[in-house]
């Protein structure tokens, strides 16, 4: 073993001979044992640490980057000794500090403290800062995460205006072979740290067809996403567990990797493609994080079968659980709220309120629905038909029409894309209108909103993080006019089509969720219910 | 006869203004401003002074009682009409008074003196004759018809006390009136305006096409956003279709919404409004037809509401522009006061 180390070492040429020693040890990778990798991994963070003083913590991170890339490309390459030379020569030529590759430190993270956990050995290195909340597994579960000081990482998709993290992101796509979508149409000032994307440029556009690196269902997935095919977050969500089942389904482990760290790594530039297609929304954020940390905990001794048939256990679980029970109960608990002779008013399609009137009407509950709508997207047609196929007495009006029939009103049911921890409700463009509406004819706002979609994000406005749409959605023709048709020559005229907005807590008398009927004000409580949970 | 003549050619050219007045409002012909309305009637209000068949003041009022009566049937939800009847029956009014001799703070002060006594004596107040009253009429409309010309004008010189640079303004529809007021300000202001397409016929596409034109800063948002991005505009400013009585506002639907908003985030609600748009009346919220708001199949099961206008109370309501300057909405009773006479208010 010796001998071949020391050869490979006179194949190579640069200036640190112990670095290359190693990774032209990782060159002949194949024929090393799991145990003698983990061996070479301790010792260049060891050596890593002997470097510090030299270059920052941003070039360790890139380091320790750099084995992941090896990492999975190994079983691909045929002669890895010198594919592997000039992979460490471009990563450290490269300029740019890489400390906001996150995905890669937070999995190098996840690697590292395993590997402490198995080897009970060294303990948490100083980079940790991010895998704060991860790092409970090694410190007494009694302790609450909540006083311990988080240090959010700010999402790409908010940091448009920033060139520095564009590059970065830019890198971090390229890295992945994920395409970069580039933005359209003019950005109106307010808003111009967040991606304006057309539909008419589908991130598919740049990327060969078969892809290789991303399996077939997500860019099938991506490409639903990108053109508002499925849109909703029970609908998203639910599309992109299956989608992982599939994932799952067609991997397999390649030689001397792990399924539980090797899974996780493959999962990532499907996780990029997808938020280059359309933003995560935070359903599913929480979604995939459950996936990661179900991977994560599958025993290294399980057999591939066997790890596979569990992932999609608790796929269907999660699903089953989160999204199709909870919306029994919650239905449960609204029907209590609809008495006979109500008139309720609910806006866009929401899935889990237009399921809760059908179910009210199946348990012979009078009442009639008034329909409320919005351009440019018109999702109130879609909940309009489905409650008149179902017999419901229905009225239409557009959001503008909204002090007109709002006395008429005795009831308002919402959905809700997300729940933030400081009470705010983020949903479609719209719902805050109606509430600040409702609230000034004093008709009571109930929000039906799922334990999943909960989120520890606090927000007070609608500007900071938000999405915004195709702007050539607003373009719309009347009396054989199209005024907005040549948009884009007006230099001073922008067009702007939010996605979300929020909705202070004062506004909501009453959110139903599955574990019962709360007010606004207590996410947070359930938030930490659930973590301690977990 | 000449005299037959005249009649025929003024009972053609009313025939015509309503048949007019009937087509904007189905949206059949091309939509005309307010103002246009305005001057259009006043100027066949003084055809009629002119060439009807009058001897005193009474008979004048009682014709141009009927005809206006006939164009407001024409087109009930344009009140502009209506408006400048009033006006010309007021004016008649005070000319009479001012031939009869008595001074025009005694008209005013009639009516507080006709609460007190029987108030018998207007009746046959109108009978006698004047020579010289034709004349004067006809020579006060036409100083209606200057203010009105000019009332535009006026409101948007007093622009640039309004706006300061770098606001964010908002604003919902189409209201010439606002446009010419942001167009003035821009002249020596840079600002920023956000303007709501107000569904479904979504006029702010033109407006903001049309401001953009001028090198503003425009944003176009649907409705739905309207609360969303209130809590970063500094200031609202609208048009309104028609002022009541009570300082509020008959505007474009969307427009109460948008008041609320304004009211949550304490920012200053500001209509703009000539004189001319001041209505005694009761109104009526009118609703549109809807059948492009849907598909057909589903529409056969469904109601729709398609209003066209929304009521909001004068409590959100800032400031009101006016040509003749500015106004809180707890004074618009006073100014109404001024321009009609009490027992105009019911044509």
């Amino acid at each position: 073993m010796g001998d071949r180390l020391t050869t490979s070492t006179l194949l190579v040429t640069e200036e640190d001979e112990k670095k290359h020693e190693i990774i032209g040890a990782k060159g002949e990778g194949k024929e090393l044992t799991k145990e003698e990798k983990q061996r070479l991994r301790k010792e260049k963070k060891q050596h890593k640490k002997n470097k510090k003083d030299d270059r920052g913590p941003p070039e360790k991170e890139k380091e320790k980057e750099k084995a992941s890339v090896p990492a999975p490309s190994k079983p691909a390459t045929q002669s890895p000794a010198h594919k592997a030379a000039p992979v460490p020569v471009n990563a450290s030529a490269s300029e740019s500090p890489v400390a906001a590759e996150k995905p890669a430190k937070s999995k190098a993270e996840l690697r590292a403290e395993r590997r402490a956990r198995q080897d009970s050995e060294r303990a948490s290195k100083q980079g940790k800062k991010e895998g704060g909340q991860q790092s409970t597994s090694s410190k007494p579960k009694a302790t609450p995460n909540e006083l311990q000081p988080v240090v959010k990482r700010l999402p790409d998709h908010v940091q448009v205006d920033d060139p520095v993290a564009l590059k970065k992101l830019a890198k971090k796509l390229e890295r992945q072979q994920v395409p970069l979508r580039s933005d359209y149409g003019y950005k109106v000032s307010l808003f111009s740290h967040l991606h304006q994307y057309s539909r008419k440029n589908p991130p598919t556009q740049q990327i060969s067809i078969p892809v290789t690196v991303i399996h077939p269902s997500i860019v099938r997935l991506g490409l639903q996403y990108s053109q508002g095919i499925i849109a909703g977050s029970n609908a998203r969500s639910v599309a992109l567990l299956h989608a992982f089942k599939q994932v799952i389904q067609d991997y397999s482990t390649p030689p001397n990797e792990e399924l539980s760290r090797d899974l996780v790594n493959k999962l990532s530039p499907y996780i990029s493609f997808l938020s280059q297609c359309r933003p995560l929304s935070a359903s599913m954020g929480n979604a995939i994080k459950y996936i990661k940390k179900e991977i994560s905990n599958i025993p290294s001794q399980c057999k591939e079968e066997e790890a596979k048939r569990i992932l999609q256990e608790c796929i269907d679980s999660y699903i089953n659980e989160k999204i199709i029970l909870a919306s029994e109960a919650i239905s449960k608990y609204a029907i209590e709220k609809i008495s006979d002779g109500d008139v309720i008013l609910v806006y866009g399609c929401s899935s889990l309120v237009n399921h809760i009137l059908c179910e009210a009407f199946e348990k012979q509950r009078k009442f009639r629905v008034i329909v409320v709508d919005s351009r440019p997207r018109l999702e109130g047609r879609e909940a309009l038909r489905r409650l008149v196929k179902k017999g419901i007495r229905c009225t239409y009006v557009l959001i503008s029409a909204l002090s007109y029939i709002l006395p008429e009103v005795s009831k308002v049911f919402l959905g809700a894309h997300a729940l933030l921890a400081n009470g705010y409700v983020m949903s479609r463009v719209g719902t805050s209108q109606i509430a600040l509406v409702a609230k000034a004819y004093n008709v009571p706002v109930l929000v039906c909103c799922e334990t999943y979609k909960f989120c520890e994000r606090v927000q007070t406005d609608s500007f900071v993080s938000n999405e915004l749409d195709d702007p050539d959605d607003l373009i719309v023709t009347r009396n054989g006019k199209t005024h907005l048709e040549n948009w884009q020559t007006f230099k001073s005229l922008g067009l702007l089509n939010l996605v979300y907005d929020v909705t202070p807590p004062d506004f909501v008398d009453l959110v139903i969720t599955d574990l019962g009927m709360i007010p606004c004000t207590s996410v947070p409580v359930v938030l930490r219910v659930k973590n301690v949970d977990q | 006869m000449p005299g037959a003549d005249k009649e025929t050619e003024l009972s053609e050219r009313i025939e015509a203004f309503l048949s007019e007045l009937k087509r904007c409002g189905s949206g059949a012909g091309s939509l005309r401003g307010s103002a246009e309305t305005a001057r259009e009637t006043t100027s066949l209000l003084r055809r009629i002074t002119a060439q009807a068949r009058w001897s005193n003041a009474g008979d004048l009022m009682e014709i141009i009682r009927k005809e206006g009566r006939r164009m407001t049937a024409g087109q009930p939800s344009e009140t502009t009409v209506g408006n400048m009847v009033r006006r010309v029956l007021k004016i008649i009014r005070e000319e009479y008074a001012r031939s009869r001799g008595s001074t025009e703070e005694a008209d005013q002060q009639e009516s507080l003196h006709k609460l007190l006594t029987s108030g018998g004596s207007s009746e046959d107040n109108f009978r006698q004759h004047f020579t010289h009253l034709k004349a004067n009429v006809i020579e006060a409309i036409n100083e209606l018809l200057t203010e009105l010309e000019g009332t535009t004008d006026n409101i948007s010189m007093q622009a640039l006390e309004h706006i300061h640079s770098n606001e964010v303004i908002m604003t919902i529809g189409r209201s010439r009136t606002v446009e010419a007021f942001l167009k003035d300000a821009a002249r020596k202001r840079k600002f920023h305006v956000i303007v709501a397409e107000c569904a479904p016929f979504c006029q702010g596409h033109e407006m903001a096409t049309s401001l953009s034109k001028e090198d503003i800063e425009t944003t176009v948002i649907p409705d739905a956003a309207i609360f969303a991005v209130m809590s970063r505009v500094n200031k609202v400013i609208i048009g309104t279709q028609t002022v009541l009585a009570n300082g509020g506002l008959r505007a474009v639907n969307g427009t109460h919404t948008l008041a609320l908003a304004a009211k949550h985030h304490s920012t200053p609600l500001i209509v703009c409004a000539p004189m001319f748009k001041l209505s005694p009346q009761r109104i009526q919220i009118f609703l549109r037809s809807f059948c492009f708001l849907l598909p057909g199949e589903i529409l056969s099961k469904v109601n729709a509401h398609c209003p066209v206008f929304d009521y909001v109370p004068p409590e959100l309501i800032t400031l009101f522009i006016s040509n003749i300057g500015g106004n809180a909405p707890s004074y618009i009773y006073r100014l109404m006061s001024e321009l009609y006479h009490p027992e105009d208010h019911e044509l």
